[in-house]
């Protein structure tokens, strides 16, 4: 393989690990505390619109990413009002963030639709680290939003195993009604975690619109929440596997287009369709109920928090 | 004095406000809209308006069942699975598949006699959906793993063999759309009369009827109850609770198949790329307006087969038609909100 | 010599009550540090109750808390840790897949951002240490047994800075060695100066670990005396009043049913609100409002305890043979269980709970799966055999968990009395429900037995609990079955409802049924049974006829000793 193509495929498959991976960190963070949130793509889309609209209407990236978080912050308290106030179920609440997100975006993109920004993150090469051979090229010439992933992934993964709230959190999908006797307030937590995990979606689809395809057509992410879904599970809820994960999906795509060239008998649908089969694969394997094993999905789960059932 | 407020778990509710509260927070889902279409610079009442008359029309009342049909299908799928606490959100790939199994007998199955044809076409559909569904169904049944999951993951699978299918071996020949030729036209379905609305919604009907009565009448609808409430007491009376799961499923898979038969048969008689267009997800939301009575399901799956409808036609007037999408997400969210309501009343604090 | 310290603790005057409920009435406690205070009584004599206004979980209607000479108002269970009042609940708070240090510093109140594991671990070492808490920090919940779970939950006060220790039946979920360690421990934290209260039924293990012992009744203080001045007679006159003792001898036949309806109190008021007085109040900082849990069913049973010889027992129709079976840990529950019983004759399972009992009555229904050894049900290996099968045998059960098991709390009577039998010709015509077949027997259930049900269309969940375990059994006897297994039948039951569910279970008998009784209460199965077998940690101690053994060898038994005749 040459060099070349070796840069390129790490590289594209960084950028596309980008896309999903701050929904994805998200949504391990709002499942962790016991809320799932199917609604990632419609918030998604959410997020890749309203920066692509303050690009092209502001030409500010700076207010873009700042209006991409309020409408993820937006989204996701609507979204914790549901789940953690109300109590709704959440596989329901979740189609209808899918449904209004998709439709709203759709609906106020039509303006920005086709029109180009002439405005996006533009890779930066880190002095340095850049000249790095293979590695250098393919990573350390990214866009400040992948760079921003490299230091969220540990990040995120001090904050769960070695932080006090982490082991808060990590408890919070466990077993809300101990924490609730603990002191802790169940219900502010899990509104943090949700919107928090909205935010990062939203920034998700912010990467997709300006930094990734820098353009907004309806519907463009194309699936990427799904994935982002689909990580959290592969992961057994772990960031750092999630962030191999997508790097192993990204890598999929980006070689399946390669190897299209060489055996065209191939369809393409087949690597587009491998992430979720290897999701399935992975799911079966880390939360299926076999003989000693045990779930490694959080066990309140889906499961609406209400002080009065004990 | 607002402490001294809290909600209360209902014990039981009438049926009155079972009714009202939907109608009350749909209404203030469309107010809410009205605000956001005004604030793009639309007039909210030109676009309402512009709505109700398309609907109102005696075209729009038999496009609305059309684009319900496969909706109501979806809705009966899924209310269907949570009937039994199973979470089938999978029914855009069951859809896609039952569609893809009935076209492809149609078009490339043995030459047989109209009705015989049709019917086969009927139960491959189911079991086109039936199996989409079982691959989920199985895990499930056998070692607990989340059915929810596993359906959505589905879901993409069959999306893209069905995307496969189009754009690959069954695309109809010189062509730009991704879709199949259409059945020949003897293998369909006919309209009721000249009224314009096919015979497949007699069918659904019939279904929807069918699967009341399976619900409130048989041993196999209580069996689906008691696990519903209590999968304790069911295996306490010896039910087994993993073949009702793998069972269920299947059979939330084979309803949504049929979705494919409706339009293979009845209504557009071939394929496209991407057929079910999310009719699976809009199915979870009228499964649960509906509050998965399968009559109800029928009368929401038109209303929600309207609303799309009536977006179409306000493109006419400079709106874009996203409107539907983001009217229907709207109502949906405020639903979910509202049947808070239903379940907990706001009381005094007592003493 | 206690009386020259000052209490850590008082409470005064305390009345709490929840609708027409009164839990607690004017009830005065002092706790002194360096000592186990038991608190005892029946369940809804008020304990738990008074445990949680204790801990801030329910607010006092009137009366105070003074804690170190002052007087403190307890909000919330916050404020009760603040002051340095903890108390380890029946069911545990544990976090399974944390470990135990996580577990313990998910408690404290240290707010460092960062987790210092090395830290943690040493301080849990070194207060284990003290008490002899044995338990790995660094082991996660889940692969802990209950006794480890316990102390945990002990290490976790203690790490709070608990000064007054509150356990609630400490010793329920515990082997008779794993008990005694516990009092052990509780012992050495009373001897360096904490104050430790146990909430028991159990009178001798009040007797023999605790320095003083207060005696509750219905809300009330009935008695408060240094554990060296009480005894057996003293503490039950306490706990169930002035009702005379029960003689526990089977020579004394009373083939009548006795005046069971008329001494019935019925405070099982017609359905609708029924139920246990589960207090409505939310609690402010609410969760676990476990109102007086209905468990261990109480000493009540003794005066209404009439006898009954019943030496015409048939012949022998069910027999386990060395039956093993795990729990739903997959550890061993059930070792090698033999033992037969015959028609009409009623055997008891004694032991204290949590020792194979509901295992052994899951595995007589068929719904626990059989490791090892044979069942036999009048000749027919059972051992394989499907739910479905043991039902159609006619094996009735009484599961332990009568609401959620025996019942589906959300249908309603009707539907509920169709559960096992829903496949039935009676009930089911080619899949068709025959509804007013369901509705008239229905109706008969309800009269024979005495079910009130408030209307046959609710859901059984609105019922009192004595009714939903009437209708269970109506259900359970409708098809005359050969083999009854009734597990802790009359638990939570007010005396009236037991009377009857013990006569249902006799009259069965008489009509030729074995009966499997298990229970805690001795004085019950001296009463009801022809013979008992006691289990111990998984394993049949021995098996005695009732009129050939006495309380003191049963309870030896129950706690592991081996016998060595017989």
């Amino acid at each position: 393989m040459s060099t070349t193509l070796l840069i390129s495929i790490i590289s594209t498959a960084v950028v596309y690990a980008a896309t999903v991976l701050y929904a994805a960190v998200g949504e391990i963070f709002s499942q962790r505390a016991g809320i799932m949130n199917l609604g990632l793509e419609g918030i998604m889309l959410m997020g890749a619109v309203s920066g692509y609209m303050v690009a092209v209407y502001r030409q500010n990236l700076v207010l873009a990413m700042l209006v991409v978080i309020l409408v993820g912050a937006a989204l996701g308290l609507v979204f914790s009002f549901l789940t953690v106030t109300m109590q709704a179920d959440q596989t329901v609440s979740g189609m209808a963030m899918l449904t209004f997100g998709t439709g709203l975006s759709g609906f106020l993109g039509k303006g920005v639709s086709g029109v180009n920004a002439n405005l996006a993150f533009e890779p930066i090469a880190i002095p340095g680290l850049s000249r790095i051979p293979i590695l250098g090229p393919s990573l350390f010439n990214q866009n400040i939003l992948v760079y921003l992933i490299y230091v969220i992934i540990p990040l995120s993964m001090i904050y769960l195993y070695k932080t006090r709230p982490g082991m808060i959190l990590r408890a919070l999908g466990e077993n809300p009604a101990a924490l609730d006797s603990a002191g802790y307030n169940v219900f502010a937590l899990r509104y943090a975690y949700v919107t928090f995990g909205s935010i990062m979606t939203a920034v998700s689809g912010a990467v997709v619109s300006l930094a990734y395809t820098n353009f907004w057509s309806d519907g463009m992410t194309s699936g990427k929440g799904w994935i982002a879904v689909a990580l959290v599970v592969f992961s057994a809820w772990n960031p750092l596997t999630a962030t191999f994960g997508a790097l192993l999906f990204g890598a999929i795509s980006i070689i399946g287009i390669d190897v299209q060239t060489v055996f065209p008998q191939v369809p393409s649908q087949v690597f587009s369709a491998l992430p979720y089969v290897a999701t399935i694969i992975a799911l079966i394997f880390t939360t299926g109920n076999f003989r000693g094993r045990r779930s490694a999905a959080p066990a309140a789960l889906t499961i609406p928090y209400d002080r009065e059932k004990r | 004095m607002i402490r001294n407020l809290r909600f209360r778990k209902r014990t039981s509710v009438s049926i009155s406000r079972r009714i009202l509260t939907p109608i009350i927070f749909v209404l203030l889902a469309f107010v809410f809209c009205g605000f956001l279409l005004a604030a793009v610079g639309s007039d909210p009442f030109a676009v309402y308006a512009r709505m109700m008359k398309t609907v109102c029309s005696y075209s729009g009342l038999t496009r609305s069942i059309e684009a319900g049909i496969p909706l109501m299908l979806t809705g009966l799928a899924v209310s269907f699975g949570y009937r039994m606490n199973l979470n089938n959100i999978g029914a855009d790939g069951q859809y896609a598949l039952g569609s893809l199994f009935c076209i492809g007998f149609a078009l490339y199955g043995p030459v047989m006699p109209a009705p015989l044809k049709i019917l086969c076409m009927f139960l491959v559909s189911m079991l086109g959906g039936a199996l989409a569904a079982l691959i989920a169904a199985f895990p499930k049944a056998k070692w607990g793993v989340n059915e929810t999951i596993l359906t959505m993951m589905l879901n993409y699978i069959f999306l893209y063999v069905m995307d496969f299918l189009m754009y690959g071996p069954w695309k109809e020949r010189n062509q730009m759309v991704a879709q199949t030729r259409a059945i020949r036209e003897k293998y369909w379905l006919p309209d009721l009369g000249d009224s314009g609305i096919n015979s497949v919604l007699l069918i659904v009907i019939a279904i929807a009827i069918l699967l009341y009565f399976f619900h409130t009448r048989t041993t196999w609808g209580y069996e689906m109850e008691v696990i519903r409430q209590s999968p304790r007491a069911a295996q306490y009376a010896g039910m087994s609770v993993a073949k009702a799961t793998l069972l269920v499923l299947c059979a939330s898979g084979a309803i949504a198949g049929l979705a494919g038969f409706a339009q293979v048969a009845g209504i557009i008689h071939r394929v496209q790329a991407n057929l079910p267009n999310g009719a699976g997800y809009t199915g979870i939301v009228i499964a649960f307006l509906a509050g998965l009575n399968p009559i109800v399901v029928l009368l929401v799956g038109f209303l929600f087969g309207a609303l799309q409808i009536s977006a179409v036609a306000v493109q006419l007037i400079g709106v874009p038609s996203q409107v539907a999408a983001m009217i229907q997400g709207t109502i949906m969210l405020f639903v979910v909100a509202g049947e808070f309501f239903n379940r907990y009343e706001l009381v005094g604090r007592k003493k | 010599m206690k009386k020259e310290i000052d209490p850590v603790l008082q409470m005064r005057h305390i009345t709490k009550t929840f609708g027409s409920v009164t839990a607690n009435r004017d009830v005065d406690l002092s706790v002194y540090p360096g000592e186990i205070h038991a608190l005892l009584g029946e369940n809804g004599a008020g304990k738990s109750t008074l445990m949680n206004i204790l801990t801030g979980i329910y607010r006092p209607d009137g009366g105070e808390i003074w804690y170190k000479g002052q007087k403190r108002d307890i909000h919330s269970p916050k404020d009760a840790v603040a002051l340095g009042i903890g108390m380890v609940h029946q069911h545990f708070r544990l976090i399974p897949t944390l470990t135990v240090a996580e577990n313990v510093y998910l408690y404290s109140g240290k707010k460092s951002f960062f987790l210092n594991r090395d830290k943690m671990e040493k301080e849990i070492r070194e207060c284990s240490e003290q008490y002899n808490l044995q338990v790995a920090p660094e082991a996660y919940v889940w692969q802990l047994s209950v006794g480890e779970q316990q102390r945990v939950e002990i290490i976790k006060l203690l790490n709070q800075g608990a000064e007054v220790l509150i356990l609630d039946e400490p010793s329920a979920v515990l082997t008779p060695q794993e008990a005694q360690s516990m009092f052990d421990t509780l012992r050495k934290m009373a001897d360096s100066g904490k104050a430790v209260i146990v909430i028991s039924h159990k009178m001798n293990e009040v007797m023999k670990n605790a320095d003083r012992i207060t005696v509750l009744k219905n809300g009330r203080v009935e008695d408060t005396m240094p554990a060296s001045e009480a005894d057996v007679e003293r503490l039950t006159r306490g706990i169930v009043g002035v009702r005379t003792l029960p003689e526990h001898d089977k020579e004394q036949p009373s083939p009548e049913e006795p005046a069971q309806a008329g001494q019935q109190p019925s405070p099982e008021e017609p359905a609708q609100a029924g139920q246990q007085p589960s207090p409505e109040e939310p609690a402010q900082a609410g969760q676990q409002i476990s109102p007086e849990e209905p468990a261990q069913g109480a000493q009540q049973t003794s005066t209404a305890m009439e006898e009954e010889k019943k030496h015409m027992c048939g012949e022998e129709i069910f027999f386990m043979e060395g039956v093993s079976a795990q729990n739903d840990r997959g550890l061993p529950a059930l070792k090698k269980i033999s033992l037969s019983v015959r028609a009409g004759e009623i055997f008891g399972i004694a032991g204290v709970a949590g020792n194979g009992q509901r295992e052994l009555s899951e595995v007589i229904a068929g719904l626990r799966p059989v490791t090892e050894g044979r069942v036999l049900l009048a000749g027919k290996d059972l051992s394989k055999a499907t739910v479905k099968q043991h039902i159609l045998e006619g094996i009735a059960f009484i599961p332990e968990d009568r609401l959620q098991t025996g019942l589906v709390p959300e249908l309603t009577f009707t539907e509920n009395i169709i559960l096992k039998s829903y496949e039935t010709d009676r009930y089911s015509r080619r899949g068709i429900l025959q509804k007013q077949n369901m509705r008239s027997d229905a109706e008969e259930y309800a009269g024979r037995f005495d079910i009130r049900h408030g209307g046959l269309d609710l859901p059984v969940g609105l019922m009192s609990g004595g009714n939903q375990q009437k209708l269970l059994f109506a259900r359970e006897v409708s098809g005359d079955p050969r083999l009854i297994t009734a597990t802790y039948p009359v638990r939570g039951l007010d005396i009236g409802a037991a009377e009857s569910i013990r006569g249902i279970l006799r009259e069965q008998s008489r009509k030729g049924a074995a009966v499997i009784f298990i229970s805690e209460e001795l004085e019950e199965i001296f009463a009801m049974c022809d013979r008992v077998g006691v289990l111990c940690d998984g394993e049949l101690m021995g098996i005695r006829t009732i009129g050939e053994t006495d309380f003191q060898e049963i309870g030896r038994m129950m706690s592991g000793e081996r016998e060595e005749t017989k």
